[in-house]
């Protein structure tokens, strides 16, 4: 056997050089490969937090550059009835829209789930309010609310003749917050419809026949299987889903940008409006920068909250 | 339907030239710009640097023949002079910021037809157009006050800007169904204006203004109501002085005119009293010339049918010794970082002049009112008697931000509704006058403070 070893086969690693030397550490291996997407975080996304953060602290406006003045615009928004009823409309369109998305959602993905006919054609027909664009959608819905043209008024009061004037869906502040939060379920249920369903058909269907032997009725099936195995995906759809809503603009600023007086604002939109058409910069991105402690605690709750799992940490399900 | 217009423009155009020359003062005039009465002014000379070129930025089309005619133009000059310039057309919302990035980085367009206020806002950056204003104004009957106030340093009068035209609202009616509620023309009292609106809603033709959130015909509304009870929004020293009797009497005036008007303003944008116009939904609205120019345009009888019906009239003065309307004003800056200070004067004068300006208003057909007194002769306003209330658009005291001096916190208030949600809450009954206007002052003090 000695004679067929030959050594020059033997692996010696290579000596020579620095740089080969810098290539074989593995610290420096794993920072190289970072860094292209570090720095396109770093410029993408650090560097635009930062800098509206900074406009926060100060009086910037669209064509002057401004000054540190502190919390001055927090204080002032502090004082804003405004600011506090788009806070307060944010957190009640994100809370109720949500709600409202994950009953719906979870109900047609399980209804999609059973075996029936057309199943991937009518899976498809189910994303497409997700497909098309908000802007696209939320024009329509401008349509279905507008106090003249409304198709529901026209359909109720000239067809059906149910009622006997036009719907004002917008005119008073509880109607236009109803009709957004109608309109938001609309888009938002194919996200969580689809992810769910992604989960219920990891579910093995011998854990449905077992539950079946021992007696189980629909209902303890549902709350004794589906749910339980359902909550890992359910807390990452819940965490994007109300992310997506908190942080919501097309669909106001398409429909109603905040009115009637200001009822309809989301922070997005409020900030927005003060910032890019108002001109003021640094009261625009005090406004967005205060989303972040509401949106932090929002996806905090999410994922501890509804999602506390052992998965989680890396161990066995319990 | 382009074709269409066009004809027509030209057709009209054609008109325009041939008649209303009897009466007219023709010195310095020519063939094609007959009727515009013009005095024997000598131009300035400026004299354009050598391998001048300009690039010119100004807001996009209202109607086709406002950048066909504007393009013709401006190849003209090119022709004449031998200098190329170059027009970007801008949609609306983007103007605003990219004057500002030229105005604080000192690049960019040598020349850009901003909005109303810009002038005052970059008046340092600015190159002042005392010579050009002065003669135009001499040669064209003078300017209209709004031009004074907007394109004028408020303190020195130095001109900073050319003003090219202002776009401004009327009453738009249906006539007929001002006839069936007894009315040949509308009063221009606040009683009788209320009294009439009454009747229309009784007769089931409603009259409809914009309360929800839109920036043109919200605020436009806002403004009348506030001007034609005398209230402001500042007094002359810039100060918040909201918090009056007469915005009081204003208010509640919107809590009884709001129920005889359509349901469902307090939700509607730019477009909603067009739409609801040309559907015939509503007897009557503030609005510029489009509702008439598209019905008047359009192929389908029906909405023909409305253009024969449609009339304008001032909106009602209310208190108010002049229309209580301000008029969206465009105007031509020049910024001190162009190379070609003479060239830009020279393009400017070439533009306002009436072999250019005239063909171009009248081809605009009232969409664009005129900045300078004489255009306001012209005879294509006496072709179509219903185009005589834009005439004097310009001849206003009311802006923006009116009685303070221009500043970009007027804007800002407009862009916050602070006004239009005053008028909506308190005219649904959600607020009380005092309450509202109380923190309606407050909201605009934040950015007029300066």
């Amino acid at each position: 056997m000695d004679a067929t070893v030959d050594t020059s086969l033997r692996f010696v690693p290579r000596q020579d050089g620095r740089l080969s030397k810098l290539f074989d550490s593995k610290p420096f291996l794993v920072a190289l490969c970072m860094l292209p997407t570090a720095g396109l975080l770093l410029i993408f996304l650090t560097y635009p937090l930062g800098l509206g953060i900074w406009l926060s602290f100060t009086d910037t406006t669209i064509g002057q550059k401004g000054e540190f003045i502190g919390l001055e615009n927090f204080v002032s928004l502090f004082h804003d009835p405004v600011f506090w009823t788009a806070v307060f409309f944010t957190i009640f369109y994100t809370a109720v829209a949500t709600v409202g998305k994950f009953l719906l959602g979870l109900w047609l993905a399980m209804l999609l789930n059973h075996h029936i006919p057309f199943k991937a054609f009518i899976r498809a027909i189910v994303l497409l309010p997700w497909i098309v664009p908000t802007v696209l959608s939320s024009i329509a819905w401008w349509w279905i609310y507008d106090p003249q043209f409304s198709i529901i008024s026209y359909v109720m009061v000239n067809v059906l003749h149910i009622s006997n004037h036009y719907y004002d869906f917008l005119g008073t502040p509880w109607a236009a917050r109803g009709s957004l939060i109608v309109a938001n379920i609309w888009r938002g249920i194919p996200f969580v419809a689809i992810t769910l369903l992604a989960g219920l058909q990891t579910i093995s269907p011998s854990l449905y026949e077992a539950a079946l032997l021992d007696g189980a009725s629909g209902w303890q099936k549902f709350r004794r299987i589906t749910v339980p195995l359902l909550m890992p995906i359910l807390s990452v759809a819940l965490t994007l889903s109300v992310l997506f809503t908190f942080s919501d603009f097309q669909l106001v600023y398409a429909i109603t940008r905040g009115g009637p007086f200001n009822s309809t604002h989301l922070m997005a939109t409020l900030a927005f409006q003060r910032a890019i058409p108002g001109s003021q910069l640094g009261e625009g991105a005090a406004i967005a920068v205060s989303m972040i402690p509401f949106l932090i605690v929002a996806t905090l709750l999410c994922f501890f909250g509804v999602g506390r799992r052992k998965w989680q940490q890396g161990s066995g399900n319990d | 339907m382009i074709r269409l217009t066009r004809r027509e423009s030209l057709a009209l155009g054609a008109a325009t030239f041939g008649a209303g020359v009897a009466g007219v003062p023709l010195i310095g005039a020519r063939a094609a710009d007959l009727d515009v009465p013009t005095a024997d002014v000598k131009p300035p000379v400026f004299k354009i640097e050598t391998g001048a070129k300009l690039r010119v930025l100004r807001p996009a089309k209202f109607v086709e023949p406002d950048e066909r005619l504007f393009r013709e133009n401006t190849k003209k000059f090119t022709d004449q002079t031998g200098v190329p310039v170059r027009v970007d057309f801008v949609s609306w919302e983007d103007l605003r910021p990219q004057t500002a990035v030229a105005g604080n980085t000192g690049a960019g367009p040598d020349i850009i037809v901003g909005f109303g206020s810009d002038p005052q806002i970059y008046a340092d950056k600015l190159i002042p157009m005392n010579d050009l204003a002065d003669y135009l104004g001499a040669k064209y009957g003078g300017w209209h006050e709004l031009a004074l106030i907007y394109s004028r340093r408020r303190s020195n009068k130095e001109w900073l800007a050319i003003p090219l035209g202002g776009s401004g609202g009327a009453s738009v009616y249906r006539s007929s169904w001002l006839k069936e509620a007894g009315y040949d023309s509308i009063p221009n009292d606040h009683a009788g204006f209320l009294a009439m609106c009454t009747k229309l809603k009784q007769s089931k033709h409603p009259v409809g203004f914009a309360l929800g959130h839109a920036v043109g015909d919200g605020n436009g509304f806002a403004n009348w109501l506030l001007w034609s009870f005398n209230a402001s929004l500042t007094d002359e020293a810039g100060k918040v002085s909201l918090d009056s009797k007469a915005t009081i009497d204003a208010l509640n005036y919107s809590r009884e005119l709001y129920p005889q008007m359509i349901s469902g303003t307090l939700s509607w944008n730019d477009a909603s009293n067009n739409k609801a116009f040309a559907a015939g939904d509503i007897s009557l609205t503030f609005n510029g010339v489009s509702i008439y120019y598209v019905a008047k345009n359009s192929p389908d009888p029906r909405l023909q049918e409305i253009a024969k019906d449609i009339n304008h009239q001032r909106a009602p003065f209310g208190l108010a010794g002049r229309p209580p309307q301000s008029a969206l004003v465009v105007n031509a800056m020049t910024f001190k970082h162009t190379k070609y200070p003479n060239a830009a004067k020279e393009y400017l004068r070439f533009m306002m002049e009436a072999p250019q300006y005239a063909p171009w208003l009248a081809g605009c057909l009232g969409y664009w009112s005129n900045s300078l007194k004489a255009y306001g002769e012209m005879a294509f306003w006496n072709n179509d008697p219903k185009l005589k209330p834009y005439v004097a658009t310009m001849d206003t005291p009311y802006y923006d931000g009116y009685k303070g001096p221009i500043s970009s916190g007027s804007s800002a208030v407009a862009a916050n509704y602070t006004l239009v949600d005053m008028f909506a809450s308190v005219a649904t009954g959600n607020a009380t006058p005092a309450g509202a206007v109380k923190q309606a002052a407050r909201q605009a003090a934040r950015y007029l403070k300066a």
